[in-house]
């Protein structure tokens, strides 16, 4: 892969859900290497464009190509990790079960499983049925499975929601392990603060982007300490120029 | 379509159900004790309906109202959590998906028919003309019939307590014309002409005429029976290819 190619890139993305412009005219593009934060009040439009990615969410205008191909490709469903914010395994099944059912699907082999459950640290409820486990647990087990194969993106809505600190670090931590291995990784999250853990920014507002830009040039470039009051201080930003 | 894809659903698809003790339990032992049920209401009965002409109608019902029911709700708990959509982000094809449900309840259904047929001939008596093992293959059918019909169902409702409700409008009305309770030829003409374009109607002639009738060819099987049967795999296999279509991989 080129160094600088890019792993996502949206132009003049349009997506409309009922009677409401979910992402209205977004564009950026990502890098491999880059731990891409995507940021924003819940009901900004996150989710919708992280589908968007995945290619599960029909769009109305411009273009997602995520690896040089058209998002949704037959060729990318083996290099794309997806965790959705509302943990999808199986409920009735236990970890190793449902990582070893995925696994299976995408063809990689069984050691991925142990690798996978010792990087989200379930290693010791390995055997537990998942709806046993706590809302946490739970939402690492579901990135887990996006783990499996070592996809060259990772698309993950907020994953970090309601872990203990310690774990949240960890995470944190594992995203940015993949990145420096190649892996481009897009995180979302509605906690401002977990911004300075991202290489880069994008803040979302009502389906648009505020910014797009690396946490220090932000603060820069807005003259403040920290990105809640950045996103503030572009919001009033916007507001008067409009 | 993948063959490793296919057995991976299909797997964990057995697995969930050996993980559910009450539900497997309920399908194995649940249409052994009806058909017990009904071989005791006819024990002291003389001439008419008895078990020997409602035991195979109900070998047929039985496995079809069972298999819509599980269908319907699993799949439509795929579609609500999250891992349907997982799975088409996958290199999961359609036909995986399908195809891998549709070979574990089928081996569920044959299970279940198995044991309900050594039931109905071991202790309950049961006298048909046909040889035994066709029933067990009718019954697989009619399961796939409503597995089919199930997951036809379930892209319609949005919570589990609606895909139930399908269950009296989808199946009652096949129930009452399927010519249990009144030969379909002595039904009102419209009522019959409705009950030809029913597949239980199918499904209930196919298990009725193993029971009463042999025919000279392929096992003495009397050839009505396949072209029952299909009849019966035909909609199995529309309604798989339409509901086929109502798996998406992108949505609103």
């Amino acid at each position: 892969m080129m160094k600088n190619a890019t792993v996502v890139d949206v132009t003049d993305l349009v997506v409309q859900r009922g009677r409401v412009r979910a992402i209205d005219g977004v564009t950026f593009s990502t890098r491999p290497g880059e731990v891409t934060g995507l940021l924003g009040p819940s009901g900004c439009g996150k989710s919708t464009l992280m589908r968007a990615l995945v290619g599960v969410q029909i769009v109305q205008s411009g273009t997602v190509e995520v690896l040089g191909l058209p998002a949704g490709d037959k060729r990318l469903r083996d290099r794309v990790g997806y965790v959705t914010q509302a943990p999808s395994v199986y409920d009735d099944l236990t970890v190793a079960e449902n990582l070893r059912f995925f696994a299976r699907v995408l063809g990689v082999p069984a050691t991925e499983v142990d690798r996978c459950v010792e990087a989200v640290d379930l290693t010791s409820r390995c055997d537990h049925v998942v709806s046993r486990l706590s809302g946490g647990q739970r939402s690492r087990a579901s990135l887990a499975v996006a783990l499996l194969g070592s996809p060259e993106l990772l698309v993950l809505d907020e994953p970090t929601v309601g872990l203990d600190p310690v774990l949240r670090r960890d995470l944190w931590a594992m995203f940015h392990r993949l990145a420096d291995e190649g892996t481009a990784v897009l995180v979302s999250s509605h906690v401002m603060d977990e911004a300075e853990r991202c290489d880069r920014l994008l803040l979302m507002r009502e389906g648009r982007l505020l910014a797009n830009d690396t946490p220090r040039t932000l603060l820069d470039q807005t003259s403040t300490e920290d990105v809640e009051d950045a996103f503030l201080t572009l919001v009033d930003q916007a507001g008067a120029a409009a | 379509m993948s063959p490793r894809i296919t057995f991976a659903v299909a797997t964990r698809v057995l697995t969930q159900l050996r993980r559910d003790h009450r539900t497997a339990a309920m399908l194995l032992v649940l249409p052994c004790l009806i058909l017990a049920l009904l071989a005791w209401m006819f024990a002291d009965a003389a001439g008419g309906l008895g078990f020997d002409s409602l035991g195979p109608p109900l070998l047929a019902l039985i496995p079809f109202i069972v298999m819509f029911l599980v269908t319907s709700v699993t799949t439509l708990r795929e579609r609500s959590s999250g891992t349907l959509e997982r799975l088409l982000a996958m290199p999961t094809g359609k036909g995986d998906f399908l195809g891998g449900y549709a070979l574990a309840f089928g081996l569920v259904a044959a299970v279940q028919s198995v044991l309900a047929v050594l039931l109905c001939f071991g202790v309950l008596g049961l006298d048909v003309a046909g040889p035994v093992w066709m029933l067990v293959v009718v019954a697989v059918c009619d399961a796939v019939l409503g597995s089919a019909l199930g997951l036809f169902v379930s892209a319609f409702a949005r919570t589990e307590f609606q895909a139930v409700q399908f269950l009296p409008l989808v199946v009652f009305p096949q129930l009452l014309l399927c010519g249990l309770f009144i030969p379909r030829d002595q039904m009102p003409p419209a009522l019959e002409a409705i009950s030809n374009v029913l597949p239980l109607s199918y499904a209930v002639d196919a298990m009725t005429s193993v029971s009463s009738t042999v025919g000279d060819a392929l096992g003495g099987v009397d050839p009505a029976v396949w072209s029952d049967l299909a009849v019966v795999v035909g909609f199995a296999v529309a309604a798989l290819a339409v509901g086929a279509g109502t798996l998406r991989r992108r949505t609103e």
